[in-house]
């Protein structure tokens, strides 16, 4: 997730990281990392929950701009077999909205023109 | 081609989403998408967060997902079905192709992949659904995801941190972040195609081909930024594990 200020709302960084805050912990799916200083409030510091989730947060040197990366829970890319929520534009600019597609099988398919 | 692929299937309820992993943006992805005219969504993952969210370390990579939002596969190669008619690729037709790509050409004859059995995995998923025996329980899905460490996770936050930056139009500082990339997720084929075809290339190539020059060019070998380049990258490794195999 790109960061623009290490201090955001607690909706952002629950969209942006997949992992929703709550008393036992940062949780996604069934699994949870405990937190010792939990955010209280609506605004998170966004180093400080790095730090106790084991998130890389990772900066720029001309730019005042971060990037937190995933976990690495469970040493793979994913801890549910949930699809995660993913919305995305078109060639137009028009988001789509991967759940939309509830109700049918899908088959997605990373290119590239490279 | 997917496109084809879809009109076969969609009757029977499947849904086909292509996802372009590129930096610069859609005006790249262009050509190739309106050629294709898909009628399936066809999107675009500029930050390649795709990578991140689902674990695609090449291209062409699929996940498969059910009807309940349930991924039965995760992030695998996905070889272009042989039953779809498609005409033969000639990315230089009209040019006489530098010495260079030849190279990469015949790399490229030994990149081995499993399309027969990757298209029959999908038909057969679309017929028979969760008895399929290519759908996989969700602890199997987990299992079989893109491995992860603490390296890889910071690599993936400087691959995207240099792709916001490329996106912002400051290339130059987003090759080092690149770079780390590389270094710390030496395994993923799409960080590394995707930061080699922004370098210029050689052979007074124009248009979409240059894209795939993904090298150092003869004279100015001091000005390439990476580490590995695709012929060095490819070698290294043995064409023929570009892909892994299909595994049922």
């Amino acid at each position: 997730m790109i960061v623009e200020s290490l201090l955001m709302s607690r909706q952002a960084f629950e969209a942006g990281t997949g992992w929703q805050l709550k008393p036992e912990g940062a949780c996604k799916g069934d699994v949870c990392i405990p937190l010792v200083d939990p955010p209280k409030g609506d605004t998170v510091d966004v180093a400080s929950i790095a730090g106790q989730m084991g998130l890389p947060l990772v900066a720029d040197e001309n730019h005042p701009v971060w990037a937190l990366g995933p976990d690495a829970v469970g040493s793979r890319t994913l801890v549910t077999a949930e699809a995660p929520p993913m919305t995305l534009p078109d060639l137009d600019g028009d988001p789509f909205e991967l759940a939309s597609l509830r109700g049918q099988k899908v088959l997605m398919i990373a290119w590239s023109p490279y | 081609m997917w496109q084809q692929f879809r009109n076969q299937l969609h009757p029977e309820g499947l849904e086909i989403v292509t996802v372009a992993l590129e930096t610069s943006g859609p005006e790249a992805c262009r050509p190739y998408i309106e050629a294709a005219a898909p009628e399936h969504p066809s999107l675009i993952d500029q930050t390649h967060k795709t990578a991140e969210l689902f674990g695609f370390v090449n291209i062409p990579n699929s996940v498969w997902i059910d009807e309940d939002g349930m991924i039965v596969r995760p992030a695998e190669a996905a070889p272009a079905p042989p039953s779809i008619e498609r005409p033969a690729r000639n990315a230089f037709a009209g040019v006489e192709p530098p010495e260079h790509l030849v190279e990469i050409a015949g790399e490229a004859t030994k990149i081995r992949t499993t399309p027969a059995e990757y298209e029959a995995a999908v038909r057969d998923w679309v017929a028979n659904g969760a008895d399929s025996r290519f759908a996989l329980t969700p602890d199997e899905v987990i299992a079989r995801s893109q491995p992860r460490d603490d390296d890889a996770a910071r690599g993936q936050a400087h691959f995207e941190l240099a792709a916001y930056l490329e996106g912002q139009g400051h290339h130059d500082d987003a090759v080092p972040h690149y770079r780390e990339a590389h270094r710390l997720m030496p395994d993923n084929f799409s960080y590394k195609r995707q930061a080699w075809s922004l370098e210029p290339s050689g052979g007074g190539l124009e248009g979409p081909v240059a894209r795939f020059w993904q090298g150092p060019v003869e004279g100015s070998e001091d000005e390439w930024p990476y580490d590995g380049d695709w012929l060095r990258d490819v070698r290294a490794m043995g064409a023929e594990n570009y892909y892994p195999g299909f595994t049922p």
